[in-house]
Formats: C-alpha cells, structure tokens, sequence
C-alpha cells in the first residue's frame, strides 16, 4: 500500500501555522490552585494532632486556556502534571485557588453540580488496556457517557450516535466492532475506542494524560493524527499531559515545564523550545535521546533525581541538580550531604572511611530546611579539623571547572562551641515572570534580576 | 530461514570485528504452545555478541525480543520450546539442563529486570541483597571481600557507599534501577541481557542509566543486550542493533551505519514513525504486525511494506551481507548483492505489489 504522509504531513503544517488567536474566547482561567494530599505521619504525631505535613502536588499554579488550544503539561513523575489534569476535571479536590470554566469556578462545586459539566470535560487515560472494563463489549462502553447523562431518547439514536462516534475515530465499519470486547482489540484500537467514548457526549475540553506513552513507535503517530483531526473536526481543547518532549514539541501550541507541583517556565512551543530559559527545561531537553547518529551532542546531565515531594527543596526546587544555581537559591543542610555523597563516589574506600569518621552523624546532615547547620565532629576529631576539611573542600569547588554552586549559598563557616556552624543565605521562592518580547514565562532568579550573570 | 545464504553469511563475522564471541546464537527458535496451536515468537534468529559489546534489540510489541531474551537465558515460560544452538563460549544453552543452566546464571548469564520498583527484597537491606547474590553463586569469599565487591559495583553505578546499609524505600526509582543492575553486574558475568531497562523511568533518569551503560562497555568486558522500544537509546549506548519484525531479525549491524543508512524497509518506516524533536510532519506504517499463530507468507512486512514487489508476496528473503557489513532479510538488497536470486522470485516477481486489498484504518493500529 502506497504510503500518503508527505501531504498529510504537509497539511499539518499548515493547520499549526493557523495559531490559535491571543483573542480566542477563554475557555478556563487556572488561579493560584492548589492541592496537598495530608500524610498521615506516625502514630505520635497523629495523636498530638500535628499530622505529618502535606504533600503539595500542585503548589499554586495560574494557566490559562483558550478554546481551540493545545497546552502541553510536561515534566517528570512527581511533577504534579497528572494531578494538575485531573483536577481540572474535578477528579481530585483543589486545596486552594480557582478554576474558572467559562467564568464559574467549579472548585468549590459539589458532586451534583459538576456532573453536568463532566458532559463538557473528558479524560483520555494513560492506559487504553485498563480504561475499558473488559466485560463490556464497545458498543456498551462507548455509548455509556449517553446512557449517563441522559443523552438519547431510544436505541436507535443510541445505536446512531455510537456508530458514527466509532467512525470518527477511525473503527469503521462500525458493525464490526460494536460486538467486540476489549480482549479482541488491538492497543491502538483500544485507545480510539477510549477517544471515541470521550468525544461522545460532544465535549469542549479533552484532557489527555499520557495517551501514546503505552503504545507502540509506529501506532502512536497515527493517534496523535487522529487526535488532531478531532480536535479540527469537532472544535476541540486539549491540555496533553505527558513526559515526552518530542510529541509535545510537535503537538502543542502552548507548554507548561512543570517540577515538584509548579510551573517553571510556560509560553508558546516554539519560544520554549528554540530558546528554553529554565535550568530544568534546558537539561530535559538535552537528555532526549536521538535516532539520528549525525545530530547527537555529547551532553551533561544534571546530577540526582527529583526530590521527595513530601520534603521538598527550599527556595527553588530545582537548585540541588541545578549546574547555575545562585546564592539565593534555596541551599541548606542536606545539600552538603549530597555534595559529600558525590565527592565519596570518586575515592578510593579507605580515604572515604577517612573522610567520613570527620562526622559524628551524617543523617542529621540530611534533615530538610535547616538554615543554619551545627556540625558535630565525629569520635576522636576536633571542630577545627571538620572546619579546616569543609574550608578546603569550599576552596576546591570554588576552584573547579564547572564551579560547585553550593558554596555561594553558604554565608558563614565557623568551630563554635565543639560544633561546626554553617549558615546558609536566605532561600528565596522563584515566581514565574514573563520575559517580554518572547511571550515566555519563567521562574528561575536567573531571569529576574536578583544577581543572575 | 535456513537458506544457505544465509547460514554463508552468518557463518563469516563481519571484517574488522575483533574478538571472538561471547555469544552466538544460530537458527534460534521458540515456540509457545496456544489453544490455536502453536505461535512461533522467534523463529530462527542467529547473531554474535563480543566481549565489551551491546547489541540492541528493538522492534515493536509482540515482535518476539522479549521471548528472545528470556529464550538465550533458558527462562521461556512452561509449554514453550527452544530449538536452534545458543553458544556461550562453545557450550549450547539449549542442550543445558535446568540445574546445570542454574549454575551458569550469576558467574556467566545476567538479567536486568524491567521494573525496579519490585524487584528488590523490601525487608532486605542493600548489603544482604549482595550478601545473599555473592554468597549464592560464590562460595567462599570472605565478609571484607563481600563488602568490596559490591560497594564497587555501586559505585560504578554512581550509589554513594555511605547508602550501603539502607533499606530499598529510601532509594528512587532510578537508583533502585541502578542497584538492580549492580546486583546483576557483581558477580562479573560474561554475558548480561538488559529488557528494557529504562521504560518505568524518566526521561533525565533514563539518560543516566543510559550513560552508565556505555561507559559500562568501556569499562568492563561484559557482553549486554539492551532490549528496548526506543530507537534513541540503541542510538546512544549500542554498538550493534537487530531490528526484529514478527520472530525474525529483518536487520542487523553496526548502529550508526543502520541509523544513518537504514536498509530495510522496515527499519526505514520504524525510523520515520518516530516521534523526535526534529519530527515535522507525522508518519506511520499502515498496518500492524501479524498474528504469530499465522505469519504472512513470503516476506512477513510485505503486506505493510511500501516497496513490497509480487515475489515479496510467496518467498521468503535470505539474509545478505551488504558491503558496509550490514545484514539485511529483504528482497531488495538480496538481488543487489546477488542478481541470480532474482529467479526465486519468478517471472514478474519484481513487479510491484499493487495495493490487493485497502487496509483499512481499524487494522492499522
């Protein structure tokens, strides 16, 4: 069969180059929202009330979406990026802020009120083999959102709509597939069916979370396409929730990086990624690997893992992996923990013992959000030696090529009282700020004049 | 596929490839027994992996690169069957009997699992995780020797000593992975089968395991197949690639010279549908792959293959060495290499295969 993309990819083009208006009609505005989950903590703290904090999986975020476009939430998991999604949808409760839809905030709805609205809102799910329940055959679990919200009169307007539902997404002829159960479907298949079933009841918004990550390399463009012909065909909103930079880049109009519950740089696809302003954005965007032999860069990696959501980073979030990160950035005891752990990896292990009987208790070093860091020294060693090890190590790393940036977040270094005592500069939270001229937002001190280069 | 094509070029390694094989695998083929008889998941592949080599394997799901892995080792599930030779340093896996393939897992044969989330003992702390590893399959080392060994390991997978001693949950997933694969790498095996490593993972964390594995070749004579999905990451920490369609390998060689001049058709269309940075214009292969039960005849892409020719449709294609050392399965490159197969193809046999029958979207995905 002969293959058709090149006009088709060409007619992409096309239809992206016909950007969706700044004066498109605002379909929802997204206003500080929050949501914490409360953790339970261990039994004393359960019994002195004081619970075991929160954590803050969406911490104070502002979108806004206008109809007819693509917004791209992307990040890794633990970013917030799903939970951002289903909250819009009222799948989750918001701890704070507002979502306006048209103007109302169904934040504060009650299950009542927002079942009409889940008419008008729909999900598309990561997993197309366990969003179908497999005893229902298609023509039950496509026409369900029908059945639900009261949408026919008969069986037969029931029978139309499914059909032509089914079609729209490319299961034709139809009869051949009402009859079928999801075991008899294909992954691909199965994903149209779950798209079918979510335009059925004729929605403005689609929240797709991760809608291609599950399928195979030659199956997933051909769900994006059919994504895109929906989105034209019946005036569709997509916010496309995914970790995959690539089908984001192609996909979106719009895209919001998000990390540990915030948003760090938002704006239009094609400024965010020709010139991504953000650490973070920068170093996802330099860990994508690449087919193409000719085109791969040597590239450097930012150290670690996103942190724990339950204990977050002070100040800016990112500053523990980040290659730039400045003196206010957020820097505290667990920090130097890190940078020790790093510094043991490379040595041979009898320094290492060395180094390490300099500290009494290193998991102290690892409590979060200490400002000031009292140090004690290990057995048979003095203050001053822990200091004159740290001030040689600070001298090192001010020295080295790249610069280590945690030794600008400490202010002062002194033996006090049989203790080392490190002080760390006030961490400040990064805002998002809009860069003008590119339409791009961003939080990072980098960019909003505090001592950036 | 036991042409003698076939078995001619598989028997010649490649020209300047150094280094005798670890692994050889020859006509390999696994069957699984089904209510609709039997599906042959491979169906006679044969490849060499060195000393210090990784050879990727990719293709799509259910095209058999799982079943491959686990068949080289000797885990295929119960009701399947192996056929064919798999050599490691001379001796044949398949003749193996469970108890003696048992013996050989750790020293010799490693796995690195999907899923670090589960794999490792919850109630187990790191070091008896190795404790457990080398006391099991080397008896006799010391707790001093034990305790250097793997603190080693972990260290060459970037886990700070100082985290020897903690217990699977304070550790994320990435540096769970990591811990997975410094367990399989302890006991120095020769010969190590990655399936896919990274997919539960993140993209920055994946492009840290990824740069562990190359540097892993460098620095160790491990020999690693690194089953994955991702063309990226055959792309960045392959030396060699396979590319497999419905139980064969359609195309193998050295991975920059496949991803640069890729020969068959579908590894051109495999490539093509991927979605990358540079991607401006969607693509896809019309089709999808077919049931194992009941292969295509002839070449199994042709009925998805855009240059497929009549012959395509009845004969199968032998393997050809191309001159930059690819090998490729498919009747274009056959009938370069060698114009006198053209006859197996019969009168009209490179016309082309006109469109018999329109495949409909529903097929396709």
């Amino acid at each position: 069969m002969p293959t058709k993309p090149d006009t088709d990819a060409a007619a992409i083009v096309l239809d992206k180059e016909a950007e969706v208006s700044a004066d498109a009609e605002t379909l929802v505005e997204i206003e500080d929202l929050e949501v914490h989950f409360g953790l339970r903590g261990n039994f004393l703290s359960r019994l002195t009330g004081r619970g075991g904090g929160a954590v803050k999986a969406v911490d104070g975020i502002n979108l806004t979406l206008r109809k007819g476009e693509v917004l791209g939430l992307v990040g890794e998991s633990g970013s917030g990026k799903t939970t951002l999604g289903r909250t819009l949808l009222g799948l989750n409760a918001a701890t704070g802020g507002a979502i306006r839809y048209r103007g109302e905030d169904i934040v504060k709805y009650s299950e009542r009120q927002m079942r009409p609205l889940r008419r008008k809102l729909q999900m598309v799910f990561q997993d197309p083999h366990a969003s179908l329940n497999p005893a229902m055959d298609i023509r039950t679990a496509v026409g369900h959102p029908l059945i639900i919200h009261g949408l026919v009169k008969d069986d037969e307007e029931y029978e139309a709509k499914v059909v032509d539902a089914l079609e729209r997404v490319g299961l034709a002829p139809a009869e051949r597939y009402l009859t079928k159960f999801p075991s008899d479907l294909s992954g691909g298949q199965k994903q149209r069916a779950v798209l079918a079933r979510a335009i059925i009841a004729d929605p403005e918004l689609l929240v797709a979370d991760e809608p291609i990550s599950m399928l195979d390399m030659s199956v997933r463009a051909k769900i994006l396409q059919l994504m895109l012909d929906l989105k034209r065909d019946l005036d569709l909103t997509y916010v496309y929730v995914t970790h995959d930079l690539a089908s984001a880049k192609f996909f979106c109009d719009n895209i919001a990086i998000m990390y540990l519950g915030r948003i760090v740089e938002y704006g239009p696809t094609e400024e965010v990624f020709a010139d991504p302003k953000h650490p973070y954005t920068k170093a996802l965007l330099a860990a994508i690997p690449e087919p193409d032999p000719t085109k791969a860069v040597e590239r450097e990696l930012p150290r670690g893992e996103i942190p724990d959501a339950a204990r977050p980073p002070l100040g800016c979030s990112f500053h523990p992996r980040c290659p730039v990160a400045l003196a206010s950035c957020g820097w505290e005891a667990r920090d130097l923990r890190a940078l020790l752990e790093r510094r043991w990896l490379e040595m041979p292990v009898e320094e290492y013992a060395k180094e390490k009987s300099l500290f009494a208790d290193l998991v102290a070093l690892g409590e979060p959000e200490l400002n000031r860091l009292a140090i004690a020294p290990g057995r048979g060693h003095t203050e001053e030696e822990v200091l004159e090890y740290l001030r040689n190590l600070r001298e090192e790393g001010s020295a080295a090529q790249p610069r280590e940036p945690f030794w600008s977040g400490v202010v002062a270094m002194q033996a006090e009282g049989g203790h080392v005592v490190l002080e760390f500069e006030q961490a400040r939270d990064p805002r998002l700020r809009l860069l003008p001229e590119t339409g791009v937002q961003v939080a990072c001190h980098l960019y909003d004049g505090s001592g950036g280069e | 596929m036991t042409t003698t094509t076939d078995a001619a070029a598989a028997a010649t390694p490649a020209a300047g490839e150094a280094g005798e094989p670890v692994l050889s695998v020859r006509d390999m083929r696994v069957w699984y027994g089904t209510e609709r008889g039997p599906v042959r998941a491979v169906d006679g592949v044969s490849f060499d992996v060195r000393p210090g080599e990784t050879l990727g394997l990719v293709g799509e799901s259910g095209c058999g690169k799982s079943t491959l892995g686990r068949g080289v080792l000797g885990l295929t599930p119960p009701g399947s069957a192996v056929d064919g030779e798999v050599l490691l340093r001379g001796t044949n896996l398949v003749e193996q009997s469970p108890k003696q393939l048992q013996k050989l897992r750790g020293p010799e044969l490693g796995l690195i699992f999907q899923e670090p989330m589960t794999r490792l003992n919850p109630l187990m702390k790191i070091s008896e995780q190795f404790e457990e590893t080398l006391r099991t399959h080397e008896k006799g080392l010391s707790k001093q020797e034990i305790r250097e060994r793997s603190l080693e390991a972990l260290r060459g997978m970037g886990i700070p000593p100082s985290r020897y001693e903690s217990y699977p949950h304070e550790f994320s997933g990435g540096m769970r992975q990591r811990i997975m694969i410094a367990l399989a790498l302890v006991l120095r095996p020769a010969f190590v089968v990655a399936d896919e490593p990274t997919t539960a993972l993140d993209v920055l964390v994946e492009a840290q395991i990824i740069k562990i594995l190359a540097d892993l070749r460098k620095n160790f004579d491990t020999a690693l197949v690194l089953i994955t999905h991702n063309l990226g990451i055959v792309a960045e920490a392959c030396d060699r690639v396979a590319v497999m369609y419905a139980g064969h390998i359609v195309e193998q060689g050295d991975s920059r010279e496949v991803f640069a001049n890729p020969q068959h058709p579908y590894t051109k269309e495999l490539l093509r549908s991927t979605i990358s940075l540079s991607t401006t214009g969607l693509h896809y292969i019309p089709g999808s792959p077919p049931d194992l039960g009941n292969p295509p005849e002839g070449c199994r892409f042709h009925p998805r293959c855009p240059v497929a020719m009549r012959g395509c449709a009845t004969a199968e294609p032998p393997e050809v060495q191309l001159r930059s050392g690819v090998r490729s399965t498919c009747w274009h490159q056959a009938i370069e290499v060698d114009p006198s197969l053209a006859d197996e193809l019969g009168t009209d046999g490179r016309e082309p295969l006109a469109a018999v029958k329109e495949i409909s979207v529903a097929d396709e995905a």
